[in-house]
């Protein structure tokens, strides 16, 4: 245990920030399709959410929230929305990735294709922090040396 | 100091400059980037085609669905690459 | 009066970037541990990200966002507001998440490596796969031709 992480004042507001943060990369996610935001950079927001939790925690205490196979499976489930989504479109006898084609609100191409980019964008940030957080699980040290890390000088 | 890599770094960024002389000034509206059909068709028709206000988003998801989808593969592989490399000493 | 000052103050961008790369291009061939090798090849990325979009910058031009639309009121917008290229900055949103991809792969494989042979020096590094391997290494194969003939 270091002394970043033993900090009362680190902890309690890493424990109170870390929904705000992943409620603003819910924002990013969402608002990617009338302002500044997008997939990409809602999902790094919501993976650093989570690395900042298991940063300060410790990766034992992350790897309990986020385990390794949901990892996986949130990755996978991400890249199959984005691949179904193009795929419903040829279901409906559009080309692939044609979202006006899709029959959700009739009359009103723009608009359907308005609700399957925030799906794309959804399945593009569930890939994207899923892959952010395995990223530093796995370059974690394991988990005997948990906790070992060097205590820097100065640091508190 | 490597003098060797130092030289050759040195000639690229000669070239680099010489070549940079025809590039457009900074912020330029009338080049020719700007003023291609496609850019402003871009600019002027994707809310009504794609229902997004943001041009980047529709670009990105729309236009270039396809590249995106690859680029989330590339993402997705790069992340199982990670995994297999570094989590063997598990077992 | 156009001097060559006026070239170079116009088009400074370019030259900022051209030294921002030519940085990441020495780190990359000259520095002999792997992880500057990986962080000289992020400044040359990031060299070229801001190359693209610096192209697309347009002065007094805002970011391109167009202004929300509320019930069925079309704000008359593309006449008078200047948008910045959104092309670039698409391509470049591409090569971020590829460039982060890549230095994820080339940091995991850095970390096997280590693991492997308790260094980061690209020379360290060769020399204990030319004793581990001889096989891979020319001078070592040479040599044992020229033992077994003098035999």
């Amino acid at each position: 245990m270091s002394r970043i992480q033993e900090s009362v004042i680190i902890r309690t507001v890493v424990r109170i920030m870390v929904p705000f943060i992943e409620l603003f990369a819910l924002y990013v996610i969402i608002h990617g399709a009338g302002g500044p935001g997008g997939g990409f950079q809602g999902g790094v927001i919501f993976g650093a959410a989570i690395i900042l939790y298991a940063m300060i925690y410790g990766i034992a205490e992350g790897k309990k929230r986020v385990s390794d196979a949901l990892d996986r499976i949130l990755a996978s489930t991400g890249l199959t929305i984005y691949a179904g989504t193009g795929l419903l479109c040829i279901l409906f006898g559009g080309m692939f990735l044609q979202y006006g084609a899709v029959p959700l609100i009739p009359d009103d191409p723009a608009k359907v294709s308005k609700y399957l980019i925030d799906l794309v964008e959804i399945g593009i940030g569930t890939t994207v922090a899923a892959v952010m957080i395995s990223l530093f699980f796995d370059v974690s040290p394991p988990e005997s040396e948990e906790g070992e890390l060097p205590d820097y000088e100065g640091a508190d | 100091m490597n003098k060797l890599a130092l030289f050759v770094v040195v000639i690229t960024g000669l070239m680099l400059i010489y070549a940079g002389q025809d590039l457009p000034p900074f912020g330029d509206p009338d080049t020719a980037m700007y003023q291609h059909n496609m850019t402003q068709y871009f600019i002027e028709n994707s809310e009504s085609e794609s229902g997004v206000s943001n041009i980047v988003t529709a670009l990105l998801a729309n236009y270039r669905g396809y590249d995106t989808l690859g680029e989330t593969t590339v993402i997705f592989t790069a992340g199982m690459a990670v995994m297999l490399l570094l989590r063997r000493r598990e077992r | 009066m156009t001097g060559i000052l006026d070239v170079v103050y116009a088009e400074y961008n370019y030259w900022i970037y051209v030294a921002l790369m030519m940085i990441g291009f020495y780190a990359m061939i000259a520095k002999k541990n792997l992880i500057k090798k990986v962080i000289g090849a992020n400044i040359f990325q990031t060299a070229i990200f801001l190359f693209y979009v610096s192209l697309a910058d347009i002065t007094g031009g805002t970011a391109p966002i167009l202004p929300h639309v509320h019930g069925g009121e079309h704000v008359e917008h593309a006449a008078d507001v200047i948008y910045t290229n959104p092309v670039p900055h698409c391509l470049i949103l591409t090569a971020i998440v590829v460039s982060v991809s890549t230095t994820a792969v080339a940091l995991a494989l850095i970390i096997r490596i280590y693991n492997e042979y308790g260094s980061l020096d690209e020379d360290v590094i060769l020399a204990a796969r030319k004793s581990l391997q001889p096989e891979f290494s020319e001078y070592a194969r040479q040599k044992s031709v020229d033992e077994v003939s003098r035999q």
